[in-house]
Order: structure tokens, then C-alpha cells, then sequence
């Protein structure tokens, strides 16, 4: 089975938001970076397949050369090659269809990734990929099984879960606890230093979304604390001051 | 040119997130004299989605076909392409939800639309197509400019505020061709909290951290819950060791909810809980620990013991009514 994971590298869950050039570019000092969570999780079950039905898995990242930290950290974890499409992520469109044309040389059977990005959190890149493959695609899938080509696997809706069953290849946009996240040992950090990690250019696409400034929210006014034997002074103001109530 | 609104159905009703959508449609329609055109799939009947009249639509346009019953984003993407082409629709408006996001992809990679996920208000049409749009989870915004000849935008909840007319709108039947390609996965089973409230519908939310200590101590969070007609939710460590379902989980690797009310008990307001409950208009907290970083994400805070606090608020919630 051969499987592509496709991965963001993305500010850490903690990271303090701000910009600079006037509000015109990610303030990227300080800020630590990482494999989005989401994409973590598709990784990890990307490596229990294998280790289950054996085959290769491709790290796919849509980046920047600083993206190339989490790439190897990918390929500690457990796949066998890279590619890194050399450019700025910045429209869901363009991103997927870099994703495509990749794919479409490799001849996946699986092509994995998370839900979203946690850094722009739009979820459409799964469902582009699969449209410009001409293949199903579904998220958010939270448990994957594969026997022969034909995939089961549970997807999230809205209060509670589907199971599903469609023959390969898909794409899938991951999700918890579809597996557990993975750490890197000592011996996958040694071998992913001579792995392979293509870098290519990307392909052209007509700019359809263009990101020209950056905004921060307003500051949060302070908390008004109310005293714990005075809940009805609390819904009193859930309803006159506040009015949500 | 016209704007076509496709919204989701919950027992034949449109739904309350849609409703914003097809006002946020109209008002676009408005801008540049267009119609608003409602795209409704799935069982309903007429007088239902005439509704989409008082938030501004003209027309909508209504698959009833037993093929499409079934929720189905590949499917119902073929379909919103076709009402886009039938319609001669340049912009696309959906509220922003998993079945919308798997629609919208499709559906872009299909008309090689422009697509922007998450718009928090409405667009800037004065030189170009400008719309501001929800970034890193809520913490940030970015103005994007869309330039395709077609632009899908997924809305996000309370983006605009509808103002209600007794206008109605014509309700006509649309009879796509069913794409084969599209019904590929076999559906095996569904498991599905019936009688629920949706978290992501819901205008008011009570939700629960390990400081609730078991899942056996949920009653009296639920009962204050029921009393405000509201949603309920937990935090990951909750869903994590089981005491909460999954799909209750509100964070950042969870659901990002967006209420005007969402009341947290013993949670206490780790970044990646934030991260899923900052687009919420008022957020009140109550924990024992009068340091929990949550207070300073709040509007209100009670410091003390939940299991004393929440039954004494859900009297004097039945008390104010």
C-alpha cells in the first residue's frame, strides 16, 4: 500500500499571535513551530498501517524551507521519503492543487491529512484534492481500517459518528482518536537524516484568493467577578448588561 | 449574476446558522443588485423553506429526490455546482460547518472557484471582493481578497445580525441528475444522539472540565443545561478519559463553538479550550480556583465549588422566568 501524508508546519497550539510590516506578514520570532496536530494524527495511523499491511508512506509538505524541521521529524516517525513543494501555503486552492499534481505522480493508494490547518482552519484542502483526482474524499475521519482495497472507517457528524466502507483510493482529512500521536525515537531520528526529501517547484495556478492584511481582536475587557452566594446577581446581568439571557 | 445560498435542513426546518447565511447572501445580492436564490436538498416542505423569504431570498430551489435524503458532501456538491451553472451564480454562500466545508471544496475544485472558509462579516465589494475571515483558530483575521469569476464563502455563525421580514420567497422544485461517482462509499451504520441540542447551533452552551471529578456528578451541569434550553460540552481531558462522548469535545482539535452564552464549570481554560470557545460573545466561569487562567478569557467569573454553585443557578435561572 502506498500512502501519502500530507503535513502543515504550523505555530505551536500556544503560540502568542502577532504580525509585523504592518500587519502585513505571521511575526514568526519566538514562536515555535510544528507538525499541525490534525496531520499528526493522520501520520500516526498512516505508520500503524503500514507496520499492519506494510508498503511506503510519502510525506507530503506545501512549504517553505523552514517546514523542512517537521518534514524530518515525519520521517523519524516513520515515513520512508519526502517531497516539499517549495512556496509560501497561502490559498487553499493553490495548496491542493500542488497536493494533486504530487499525487498524481505517485499513484497513491491512500492520501491522508488533517481536517485542517490550525493555522487558517478551513477544511476544503481534503475535498479539493480529492475533486481535482476525480476520487472520494471524506473527513473527519476518527478510526481507519483497510483489508485489500477496500477502506472502513468512521467519520465524525454532527452529534455523533457515521461508518463508512469505499474501495481505494481515497482521501481522508483525520481527526482523534483515529490514532495515537507518536514521539520519535532515537533510531528514527538517525535514519531520517539520510532519508530522501525531493524538493520541487510548484506548479502554476491563477491566484484566487489573495491574503492582504492581518487584524487582531479586540482586547478582552476585564472579568467582573461575582461572589459565589450571589448567583442571582449573575443571571440579572446575563440579561440586562449583557443580554444573552 | 445572482448569489445562490445553500442551507442545511434539521427535520425539514432550516436551520438557524443557515438562516444567517441567507440573509448574509441577500445583503451581498443587495450590493451588487443581484437575486438571492436558496438551495435547499433533503426533505421539507414548502411552507418551511418559503422562510428563506423573510431573511431575504427570492427563490429557492428544492431537491426532494430520495437519492439525496441522505447527508452526502460529495453528492451534494455535484448538486451546487449544477444549481450554480442553472443559476448563472458568481458568489456562493454556506455557513460554515463539516458537511459545508466538504461541499464548498468540492464544488470550488469543480467551477475553479475562488474559496474562503470562515468570513466573519460581509464583504467589501467597493474595489474588488474583499471579506474578513476567522485565522489561527479564532486568535486572528485576515482581509482576503477572492478573485475568481466564482467565490464560495462559508460563513461563520453570528457574522451578521438578520433583520426579519414577512416576505416570503417562491419554491421550486430542482431535479438534478444523480452523479454515480458520487455515492461510492457504502454507509454501514450511524450512531446519533437523538433530542440533542447541536453545539454548533446552540445560542447557549454549559460545558464541563475535570473539576466536575466523574462523569457520574454531569446531572446538575445537565440540569442547568435543560433549564436554559442550552447545548452541553466538555473539555478534551473530559472527553479523553471517557466521562463526556467525543463529539461534546470544544477545542482547539475539537469543535469550535460560537454562542452568545457559553457558562464553563471546572474548566480551567487551557489555550487549546480557548481556542475553541473565543468566538463566543459572553463567557462565564466558574472554578474553584480563583487563579484559573480561564477568568482571564471571561466576562464574568465565580470563584467556588461547582457542585454548590450549579444547582443554586439553575433555580434562580427557573426563579427569573
Amino acid at each position: 500500500m502506498k500512502i501519502l501524508v500530507c503535513i502543515t508546519n504550523v505555530p505551536d497550539t500556544t503560540a502568542k499571535i502577532s504580525f509585523t510590516d504592518g500587519d502585513t506578514k505571521f511575526n514568526k520570532a519566538g514562536v515555535q513551530y510544528i507538525i499541525g496536530p490534525y496531520d499528526d494524527y493522520a501520520l500516526a495511523r498512516a505508520v500503524e498501517l503500514k507496520e499492519q499491511h506494510g508498503g511506503t508512506i510519502t510525506v507530503l509538505n506545501v512549504g517553505e524551507a523552514d517546514s523542512e524541521q517537521q518534514i524530518r521529524k515525519a520521517l523519524a516517525i516513520g515515513a520512508d521519503d519526502a517531497i516539499r513543494v517549495n512556496c509560501e501555503p497561502s490559498d487553499s486552492y493553490f495548496v491542493a492543487t500542488q497536493i494533486a499534481h504530487c499525487a498524481k505522480e505517485g499513484g497513491y493508494d491512500l492520501i491522508l491529512m488533517g481536517r485542517e490547518s490550525i493555522d487558517f482552519n478551513s477544511g476544503v484542502v481534503h475535498g479539493l484534492v480529492g475533486e481535482m483526482l476525480n476520487i472520494p474524499s471524506f473527513s473527519p475521519v476518527m478510526k481507519l481500517d483497510v483489508a485489500g482495497n477496500v477502506a472502513t472507517f468512521a467519520r465524525e457528524i454532527e452529534g455523533g459518528k457515521e461508518y463508512l466502507e469505499a474501495t481505494l483510493p481515497l482521501v481522508l482529512g483525520c481527526q482523534e482518536p483515529i490514532a495515537e500521536w507518536k514521539i520519535p525515537n532515537m533510531r528514527g531520528i538517525m535514519t531520517a537524516r539520510t532519508k530522501p526529501l525531493k524538493v520541487v517547484e510548484p506548479v502554476a495556478v491563477a491566484e484566487a484568493a489573495t491574503l492582504e492584511k492581518y487584524l487582531l481582536p479586540a482586547p478582552k475587557g476585564a472579568v467582573k467577578m461575582i461572589p459565589a452566594d450571589d448567583v442571582e446577581q449573575l443571571i440579572k446581568l446575563l440579561k440586562t448588561e449583557a443580554k444573552v439571557l | 449574476m445572482a448569489v445562490l445560498i445553500f442551507v442545511e435542513l434539521d427535520n425539514g426546518q432550516i436551520k438557524k446558522t443557515s438562516l444567517e447565511a441567507i440573509y448574509y447572501g441577500s445583503e451581498v445580492a443587495k450590493m451588487q443588485g443581484a437575486s438571492a436564490t436558496v438551495l435547499a436538498i433533503g426533505a421539507a416542505n414548502a411552507a418551511s423553506l418559503a422562510v428563506a423569504g423573510n431573511f431575504g431570498a427570492s427563490k429557492v430551489l428544492h431537491v426532494g429526490a430520495a437519492e439525496f435524503q441522505t447527508e452526502n458532501a460529495m453528492a451534494y456538491a455535484s448538486v451546487l455546482a449544477e444549481a450554480v451553472r442553472q443559476e448563472n451564480a458568481d458568489v456562493v454562500i454556506l455557513p460554515k460547518s463539516g458537511l459545508c466545508d466538504a461541499m464548498s471544496a468540492r464544488a470550488a475544485a469543480k467551477l475553479q472557484a475562488s474559496v474562503v472558509s470562515g468570513a466573519v462579516d460581509l464583504p467589501d465589494l467597493s474595489n474588488g471582493f474583499r471579506v474578513n475571515r476567522a485565522i489561527y483558530t479564532g486568535k486572528a483575521f485576515a482581509t482576503v481578497a477572492m478573485s475568481g469569476a466564482i467565490k464560495i464563502l462559508g460563513v461563520k455563525k453570528n457574522a451578521v445580525a438578520p433583520v426579519e421580514t414577512t416576505a416570503t420567497a417562491e419554491v421550486v422544485a430542482f431535479n438534478p441528475v444523480p452523479n454515480t461517482g458520487d455515492f461510492a462509499a457504502k454507509i454501514l451504520s450511524q450512531e446519533k444522539a437523538t433530542g440533542e441540542l447541536s453545539l454548533t447551533e446552540a445560542d447557549i452552551i454549559v460545558s464541563g472540565g475535570r473539576g466536575m471529578k466523574g462523569p457520574e456528578n454531569w446531572q446538575p451541569l445537565l440540569d442547568l443545561a435543560h433549564e436554559l434550553h442550552a447545548a452541553t460540552g466538555c473539555s478534551k481531558p473530559v472527553s479523553d478519559l471517557d466521562w463526556r462522548p467525543h463529539h461534546e469535545h470544544i477545542g482547539q482539535t475539537g469543535i469550535k463553538v460560537a454562542p452568545n452564552l457559553y457558562i464553563a464549570c471546572g474548566i480551567s481554560g487551557a489555550i487549546q479550550h480557548l481556542a475553541g470557545v473565543n468566538s463566543s460573545k459572553c463567557i462565564v466561569v466558574i472554578n474553584k480556583d480563583a487563579d484559573a487562567p480561564f477568568f482571564k478569557a471571561a466576562d464574568y467569573g465565580i470563584v467556588g465549588d461547582v457542585f454548590d454553585i450549579l444547582p443554586r443557578l439553575t433555580a434562580a435561572v427557573a426563579a427569573s422566568k
